[in-house]
């Protein structure tokens, strides 16, 4: 199990128009091995840009991150993703998708089934095994993406709003079984939503954003996610804490979305 | 090398002055600004005058190619009118004959917004139907073919015998009535010796035999007792309608006093003519001659003829195999070569750097265009022609890799390359199966464009291929044979693109479902 370090990243990159964007500022955060972070922040805060950085999808221009005390330099086996949609190979079966990981790394079929057929009993898809994935409804996709990402056994989960289309109700049954997924496992888990009962539910940790330039606006440390690992989702927004702590993380959002919206109007 | 100016010309023609630009040869001996004189009426053309002078040329040709157009285009209105007018009152009649049947009961018939909604608009199977049995119908009915019964055919050319007499009047005043029995006879049929009892009187009775189609001339005069030449006989009445003609009163520059006559009878056209003999045009009726249009059953007869036995001397297989054999070559190299091109290109900034100007300026060149070329480099054996659908093929299957690879959402990626996969692997196992439907819509593109290319290079150089025989038989105007060809390209090419669409429903699958 391993940790991840985020060390004073900052990025910035140039328009054509000759200006410039500075996406990142200074941001700096530390996550213990086996830890549930959630981030929030209004659009363009640059929640996206920081997981691509720690994904190795993007360099940052100042700072660096470390997994398993080395420097992240490009994407690696060591840090799984599980995208909104449409990353899943339609021309694979689900097992087929599932085993991918195992089957690039040229491991012994014999090796990594028993997990795969395992990892799909857990997501519920034991039936599923052989379909092809656009024979399958959107939350079934999104299934076979978590266990995709779980069969290769990565350190660290990358979530980039894995949930954001799926509708309510599927949402929430998918928002318990990541929860159930981070305890059996024990993953390091970083989790972007736009969804702020998402955030709470599924964050130990929850970090919000602000944008222009992006950086972390505040940090929350919840006993949500803790709780739901036993307990029903609506039993936990019960808690006397839940509704004061949105409220409270609404309202910030808000009034960034505000505060962008009446410079955009100015600058207008 | 000599000197060539351009001129302005002043001259007359049809009464007018009119001015015109030409090209002219200096001649030898003379210096173009210096020792050379332009023709008589003409002047050195300035710059402006040159042109000006080439707008006017290419601006009074379009004109007049504008106006036969328009032309063209207005004779066809009724025409496209009535078989609009067919379609609808087939249509309004199918809707009749089912209101009377069980309706059906699907999602669809129960949607009341169908105009505009593409999902509830769905191609009529009975509508497809009707529309191909349509055609040979109209075909049938334009060729009088036997397949279909009589009463549709349209009025075809007269067939049979008529007669009409004419009155002749010799020099002297004297007047007799004779008659001329005209006999139509198919193309085809033997000609006979078609006599007639000559009557009584100086006007003898004439017979003459037409083909269908065609006219005759009759002198009537060859067995009368009197002559035009000799006697200054002549006719004055057909079917006793008189009339005052002579073709003998002319003024001193040889043209007519009078206008000859023209008679329309019941059997077709008689017409006295500059020289007062009998001019007869039988009805050709609305039907197409043979060689314009053959009938179906001919065009059928002779597909089992070459089909059995060839078209001069090679058999139709082969014609057929030689085709589909350069199709199939020229196609696998252009895409063996164009997929990785593709690839390159959509991989590589420095690939599609360097190939996109090649690409983007071969792409929009017609195969065709690069014919005589082919032909000056290779001759006209297989290699040319080979070569020329390589070439057809090439582009296509390069832009449709290359737009494959650009396809791929950068999430397939980005997950691949977090699950561990090397660049080799991301592009065997995600972007050439992520293409591949691109790739198969593609290769359905240039094999119709490869099939269109082979029969017009066949058209121009070939020994063998469905295009030479449509060649060899417009020379021979075997006209059933043209079409026969026609019809095959068109079998041909429709069975290669289902062979295409079953091929991609089977490999491919998840085409559009990503």
């Amino acid at each position: 199990m391993s940790g991840l370090a985020i060390d004073n990243i900052s990025m910035r990159f140039d328009l054509p128009n000759g200006g410039h964007v500075q996406a990142l500022q200074d941001v700096t955060l530390d996550i213990k091995p086996g830890e549930i972070m959630s981030v929030l922040g209004p659009s363009g805060c640059g929640k996206t840009t920081l997981l691509n950085i720690v994904a190795g999808f993007l360099a940052p221009t100042e700072g660096e991150t470390r997994v398993n005390d080395h420097v992240v330099e490009g994407p690696d086996a060591e840090r799984g993703m599980v995208f909104q949609q449409g990353a899943l190979f339609e021309w694979m079966s689900v097992r087929d998708n599932v085993s991918f990981g195992p089957r690039m790394a040229g491991k012994k079929k014999a090796d990594y089934m028993g997990n795969v057929d395992h990892l799909l009993d857990i997501v519920g898809l034991q039936d599923f095994k052989e379909k092809m994935v656009y024979e399958l409804s959107g939350g079934m996709q999104q299934r076979v993406a978590l266990a995709r990402c779980l069969a290769n056994d990565p350190d660290v989960i990358l979530m980039d709003e894995p949930l954001g289309a799926l509708d309510a109700l599927t949402r929430e049954k998918m928002q318990s079984l990541v929860l159930k997924l981070w305890k059996e496992t024990g993953k390091t888990i970083i989790l972007i939503t736009h969804s702020i009962d998402e955030a709470l539910l599924l964050g130990e940790r929850v970090l919000v954003m602000a944008p222009r330039p992006g950086r972390i606006h505040k940090e929350y440390r919840l006993p949500f996610a803790e709780m739901g690992v036993n307990a029903d989702l609506r039993e936990v927004k019960e808690h006397p804490q839940y509704a004061p702590t949105r409220e409270e993380i609404l309202t910030m959002i808000w009034d960034m979305e505000e505060e962008i919206m009446g410079r955009t109007e100015e600058g207008a | 090398m000599v000197d060539t100016v351009n001129l302005m010309c002043t001259f007359e023609r049809l009464g007018t002055t009119q001015t015109e630009l030409r090209a002219s040869p200096v001649p030898e001996g003379q210096i173009l600004g210096e020792s050379y004189v332009p023709p008589e009426g003409c002047d050195v053309a300035t710059g402006w005058e040159v042109f000006a002078g080439q707008m006017g040329l290419l601006g009074s040709e379009l004109w007049t190619e504008t106006q036969n157009v328009l032309i063209g285009a207005l004779s066809a209105i009724p025409s496209i009118a009535i078989y609009v007018a067919i379609i609808l009152a087939f249509m309004f009649a199918w809707r009749a004959l089912k209101s009377f049947l069980t309706p059906t009961r699907d999602y669809t018939s129960l949607k009341t917004v169908t105009f505009g909604d593409e999902s509830a608009v769905r191609s009529m199977l009975s509508a497809s139907i009707i529309s191909v049995v349509l055609i040979f119908v109209i075909w049938g009915s334009f060729t009088g073919s036997s397949l279909i019964p009589r009463f549709l055919h349209l009025p075809g050319p007269f067939l049979g015998e008529a007669s009409f007499t004419y009155t002749m009047e010799d020099g002297a005043g004297n007047r007799d009535d004779a008659e001329v029995f005209v006999r139509v006879i198919e193309a085809g049929a033997e000609e006979t010796d078609y006599e007639v009892d000559p009557g009584d009187g100086i006007a003898a009775n004439d017979a003459t035999e037409i083909v269908e189609y065609r006219s005759a001339i009759v002198a009537w005069d060859r067995n009368d007792a009197a002559s035009r030449r000799d006697d200054g006989a002549r006719i004055v009445a057909i079917n006793g309608q008189e009339f005052e003609f002579d073709a003998s009163l002319e003024d001193e520059d040889g043209n007519l006093l009078q206008t000859p006559p023209t008679f329309d009878l019941d059997f077709g056209r008689v017409a006295i003519t500059d020289r007062g003999t009998i001019n007869i045009v039988p009805n050709q009726g609305v039907q197409m001659q043979p060689l314009y249009l053959p009938a179906p059953e001919v065009v059928w007869q002779s597909f089992i003829d070459i089909a059995k036995y060839g078209y001069q001397n090679v058999y139709l297989t082969v014609h057929l195999g030689f085709s589909l054999f350069r199709v199939v070559v020229g196609f696998l190299l252009g895409a063996i070569v164009g997929i990785p091109l593709g690839y390159a290109m959509g991989l590589s900034n420095w690939f599609r750097g360097w190939f996109d100007p090649i690409v983007e300026f071969m792409r929009p060149v017609p195969p065709l265009a690069l014919i005589p070329l082919v032909i000056i480099w290779f001759g006209i054996g297989e290699v040319g022609k080979i070569f020329l659908l390589f070439l057809a093929a090439l582009w296509i299957m390069a832009i449709a890799a290359r737009s494959g690879v650009s396809g791929v959402r950068i999430t397939k990626v980005h997950a691949a390359y977090s699950l561990g996969a090397s660049k080799w692997q991301i592009l065997r196992h995600v972007i050439i199966p992520n293409s591949l439907p691109e790739i198969f819509t593609g290769a359905r593109v240039a094999m119709g464009v490869c099939w269109g290319t082979v029969v017009a290079a066949e058209l121009v150089a070939a020994e063998e291929g469905i295009g030479k025989m449509i060649t060899t038989a417009s020379k021979f105007q075997s006209t059933d044979i043209i079409l026969l060809g026609v019809i095959i390209i068109g079998i041909v090419g429709f069975g290669i693109d289902m062979l295409m669409r079953m091929a991609e429903r089977k490999l491919v699958p998840w085409k559009g479902k990503g």
